[in-house]
């Protein structure tokens, strides 16, 4: 049986892991509330760019003239872009992602098209490289703070790549943000862009005068809308990576309490064991005495 | 009828602006036009330049980093990749970006470098001359 002196040493041990889950859960709820903030404060220009785009595509009748519209016939390669977060110690938050990620994979190289990987965030790059997965770029310290300037290098990249026949597909993994307790891995085909239809909605009929042409317009547009996208998704990455770890911290801290609690009762029970069978000593030496 | 607009500015960082003004003038990519209210649906790529609005007598300036607007016959709406007021301005920072701007121009190896610098120079420059009119 454990000795006083080690489940008092454990309860030390535990109280001390609870000190730190708490700290953790407490840094994940301020940068939640940052990234959250980014999150809302870009809100209002993807709704607007989304609706722009819409009411662009939505006039073109001729798909073939657009290279990002445009889906291919044949395709022969894909890339997948997988969002995950950097650190670990945030509950199940990365390995739904991977787990998404890998099915996907799988399921297209088994019909026979080549695979590669960007991997944004360590967890997941880490992950497919060691199981010699085509790991063609990986990127790390994007969440911290998800900015413009690296989604439109990466879009830059992606749309080449499309471009330039490298690609026929490009899919991207994210943690879709449902609410604060919720995150759901998402799969997204970003390229060729699927404008989503409008409604026709009086808004969607009017007629627009363009500057310069509608072509000319839509065409600088589209590569920007996959730059859009993708902050998105960092954002929304980060908002999850965050929530899901102050939820996994919150978690340890209340088992590591409930342990404590049962430590103790055990500790104060063998104390008192202790102390009986002393007194038993005691009073069986006096009783011999007499 | 409405005498005013609403103008709206944001960018994917923030929500730079939305008032309610009497005229708004954006850098058109072909040209600067000016909006008033019950303009005709319109859409158009701007330039880094400067985008001016005025409500009863003041009018205010706003240093646009590139982007598109949308216009209908209530409102403006500026999608910029990134927009200050002219007050907002950080001018020590656009000075530096100008002279860094300037020092890449003069060593640029290729035209895709000299592209990239001239567009920050640009960007700086608009910066500082619209900074001027706070």
């Amino acid at each position: 049986m454990a000795t006083l002196r080690d489940i008092k040493r454990k309860i030390d041990a535990v109280k001390k892991t609870s000190q730190i889950t708490k700290a953790m859960n407490m840094v994940a709820a301020a940068k939640l509330r940052g990234a959250q903030q980014n999150m809302e404060r870009f809100n209002p220009y993807a709704v607007k760019f989304t609706e722009v785009i819409r009411r662009l595509a939505a006039g073109v009748e001729e798909v073939g003239s657009y290279a990002l519209l445009a889906r291919r016939e044949e395709v022969k390669k894909i890339e997948v872009v997988l969002i995950t977060a950097d650190r670990g110690l945030c509950g199940s938050f990365n390995n739904n992602l991977i787990t998404m990620a890998e099915k996907f994979i799988q399921a297209k190289q088994a019909e026979g098209l080549e695979v590669s990987i960007t991997a944004i965030g360590r967890k997941g790059g880490d992950y497919f490289r060691r199981r010699r997965y085509d790991v063609r770029k990986r990127l790390t310290g994007l969440l911290n703070k998800p900015n413009y300037d690296d989604a439109s290098s990466l879009g830059l990249e992606l749309v080449e790549m499309f471009e330039n026949g490298a690609v026929d597909e490009v899919y991207v993994v994210y943690p879709s943000f449902v609410s604060m307790v919720k995150q759901l891995p998402t799969l997204v085909n970003i390229l060729p862009i699927v404008p989503e239809v409008e409604e026709e909605g009086e808004a969607g009929r009017r007629e627009y005068l363009f500057e310069p042409s509608h072509e000319e317009l839509l065409t600088d547009l589209l590569p920007n809308y996959v730059h859009i996208q993708l902050l998105g998704y960092f954002y929304q990455s980060a908002v999850g990576e965050h929530a899901a770890r102050m939820a996994a911290m919150e978690n340890a801290t209340s088992n590591c309490k409930e342990l404590v609690k049962s430590l103790t009762l055990t500790y104060n029970k063998a104390r008192q064991a202790g102390i009986t069978k002393e007194l038993m000593d005691i009073v069986g030496g006096a009783e011999a005495l007499k | 009828m409405a005498d005013k607009i609403l103008l709206e500015i944001v960018t994917p960082e923030r929500k730079v602006l939305s008032e309610m003004v009497d005229i708004v003038v954006a850098p058109g990519e072909e040209g600067e036009f000016g909006v008033l209210p019950n303009h005709i649906p319109f859409l158009s790529k701007l330039k880094v330049g400067e985008l001016r609005f005025r409500v009863g007598a003041g009018t205010r300036y706003v240093a646009i980093m590139g982007g598109y607007a949308e216009v209908l016959p209530d409102h403006v709406t500026v999608l910029a990749t990134a927009a200050e007021e002219a007050t907002e301005i950080d001018i020590i920072r656009a000075k530096a970006a100008r002279e860094r701007a300037e020092r890449r121009l003069a060593e640029a190896r290729d035209r895709f470098e000299f592209a990239v610098a001239q567009a920050a120079l640009q960007r700086a420059m608009a910066r500082l001359r619209i900074a001027e009119k706070r």
